[in-house]
């Protein structure tokens, strides 16, 4: 027997060709839009892969240091290196800010760590490690930054001696990481004018300038320009040691909050980009459903431009589920070119993405079948329509 | 070989119900032999098409009976719950216009209906390539109905409702948008066949030109068949 749907697109593929193109960008749309919820998760597995530590120890009450502030003072690794099970401990600090380059904003997020800890970055792809305490950095290649460029970072110039690569915070900004004390700095300090004005109000306070003190008022300025916080100690446990039992400890005599990698997860995962996903996940409904609508609205067009062949075919005896079979066909062999041209642009346009598009064959395995689903279920109002025809109409008309 | 290619008798068709209920065959009688070509020739609202429609079960004749060669295929309903297989095995079709596929090659619209009867692909073609060059348009088998003139168009239906050999062909005003000649030059064509592959032909027509070559007419009148000699004009 022919293959009656073959026939027909071959006869008017140009028609058929340019719709599933359209259909493809559509669909093109539909994979990125997948991608971009893919590469959100995968930001946030990055982060903390990269982090290296299996607790995350933050102020008490809050889902620092990524989902929320937090702000513990940084001596109080030493005290958490005592604990049982706990190999090593670091101060880091994390500040989302924008550097320039180029005369342009590049939005990045500053990490402060101490090198050969926890929170340094896990690889180089150029240059060396940060071995300075002060104004190196270490970039991620996103950033745009090349090795010995010098980046302003509010009042000092540090200069980029390593690159690093998908050292990114949850929501995709590429990481600058800087010795942890400058970190400190550029997150707590403020500029000279405003501490200058700070010393002339505490002067000017009774309570802190108190005659008969000596020494009282200089301790407190000297405080105010200096910052003993961080945002976070990260905590590697001791081989054999559940991750969840060392935070139990640490949560019950530290009065601090201790997250584990999957509460972790599941803080930046189902919480951070919960919304984001929410907001994709319309999208997706909004874009299938637009996808369904343009093959429905196709496959019936296609098929009223034919319905005294269909008159013709029924009345000559073919059969009504091969007259169903063509059009069916044919919603499907849309929806394959459909397929396959969204998957080729979604693949080649990724890149210029400004956040990681992440295309998992497992999505377009899906997406094929949902398409492939789409497609028959838009065809259904062609074929109801195809088969109402009555072959009777081809007579006498 | 039976001698009835196709018998009608004491058809009716009745649409609606009660006071609403139209008569449009009332009682009609047609008896078309294998191999003859005979005329159906009536005014608008005679019933024609409705009569062809019956013939060509897709609608339900009221009551009646109707044989196709000896086999009695209604008899105040179908013999036969398949009335698909009944059109596409033992009834061929000619249009007004030819209707043919518009993505098929002209083999493959002619071809198509011995396929949907189970045929084997090659089986089909050469048949279709038989009929094909029986009607002079052999050469165009590989062509697009498109490419092809009106003319040829109509020959290709012509081998298509002969493709899978029926007793009778239902042709419904064949010649209408054709001048006399190509009108003649079909009609020629017909009996050709009809005699060649003793097929029993009803022409549904009001063409003038094509008339006088019948030599059997029934007229059709307020649902009721008169039967009348031709004029039987040689081609």
């Amino acid at each position: 027997m022919i293959n009656l749907a073959g026939r027909d697109i071959l006869h008017a593929w140009g028609r058929f060709v340019l719709t599933g193109i359209g259909l493809g960008l559509l669909i093109g749309v539909t994979l990125s839009m997948a991608g971009i919820y893919r590469g959100m998760v995968d930001d946030a597995q990055a982060l903390l892969g990269n982090s290296g530590a299996d607790l995350w120890v933050v102020q008490k009450d809050t889902l620092g240091p990524y989902a929320e502030s937090s702000s513990i003072r940084d001596d109080l690794y030493r005290s958490l290196l005592g604990m049982p099970g706990v190999a090593r401990a670091a101060n880091v600090a994390y500040l989302t800010m924008q550097v320039t380059r180029g005369g342009a904003d590049v939005r990045v997020m500053l990490v402060g760590f101490e090198p050969g800890q926890p929170g340094e970055p896990g690889y180089l792809v150029a240059g060396r490690p940060v071995t300075r305490n002060h104004y190196e950095v270490v970039a991620d290649v996103k950033t745009g930054f090349r090795l010995g460029e010098r980046v302003r970072v509010r009042r000092h110039d540090y200069t980029v001696v390593g690159l690093t690569r998908r050292m990114v915070s949850a929501g995709g900004d590429p990481m600058l990481f800087v010795p942890l004390k400058d970190a400190q700095e550029v997150q707590f300090l403020k500029d000279n004018d405003a501490l200058i004005n700070e010393r002339a109000r505490s002067a000017a306070n009774p309570q802190l300038n108190r005659p008969g003190v000596p020494g009282l008022l200089e301790a407190i300025q000297a405080s105010q320009a200096s910052s003993h916080n961080v945002n976070a100690v990260l905590v590697q446990v001791k081989a054999g040691v559940d991750p969840e039992q060392a935070a139990a400890g640490i949560r019950r005599w530290k009065h601090l909050e201790a997250y584990t990698r999957v509460q972790m997860a599941d803080i930046l995962v189902a919480r951070l980009i919960a919304t984001s996903a929410r907001q994709i996940a319309m999208f997706l409904v909004i874009l299938s459903v637009v996808s369904a609508a343009i093959v429905a609205f196709i496959i019936y067009t296609m098929t009223l431009g034919k319905i005294r062949e269909i008159a013709v075919l029924k009345l000559i005896g073919t059969r009504n589920r091969t007259i169903a079979g063509m059009i069916l066909q044919q919603a499907l062999g849309l929806g394959l070119i459909g397929f396959v041209v969204g998957k080729t642009v979604a693949t080649l346009w990724a890149p210029f993405f400004p956040k990681y598009v992440l295309l998992e064959p497992g999505d377009a395995l899906r997406g094929f079948v949902i398409v492939m689903l789409i497609c028959a279920l838009a065809s259904t109002l062609a074929i109801r329509a195809a088969l109402r025809v009555d072959p009777a109409s081809a007579i006498g008309a | 070989m039976s001698e009835t290619g196709i018998r009608i008798e004491g058809l009716k068709k009745r649409y609606g119900h009660g006071e609403a209920a139209v008569d449009a065959l009332k009682d009609v009688n047609m008896t078309v032999a294998p191999g003859e070509v005979v005329g159906l020739i009536g005014p608008s609202g005679s019933g024609k098409s409705t009569l062809l429609k019956c013939l060509g079960a897709v609608i339900e004749p009221t009551a009646g009976r109707m044989w196709l060669g000896d086999e009695l295929i209604f008899d105040d309903g179908w013999k036969t719950s398949d009335l698909r297989a009944l059109r596409r095995d033992r009834i061929g079709f000619v249009f007004q216009a030819p209707y043919l596929i518009p993505f098929l090659d002209v083999t493959d619209n002619v071809a198509l209906l011995p396929m949907l009867a189970g045929q084997p692909n090659a089986v089909a073609r050469r048949r279709a390539a038989e009929l094909l060059a029986a009607l002079d348009v052999g050469h165009r088998a590989a062509a697009r109905p498109s490419a092809l003139s009106g003319g040829e168009q109509q020959r290709v239906a012509i081998a298509r409702a002969l493709a899978n050999q029926p007793p009778v062909i239902l042709a419904d005003e064949p010649t209408a948008p054709l001048d006399s000649e190509r009108a003649l030059g079909v009609m020629r064509i017909l009996n050709d066949m009809a005699r060649q592959y003793r097929t029993a032909v009803i022409v549904v027509t009001h063409d003038e030109k094509i008339i006088p070559t019948f030599r059997r007419i029934y007229h059709i009148r307020d649902g009721q068949t008169f039967e009348e000699a031709g004029e039987g004009r040689a081609l």
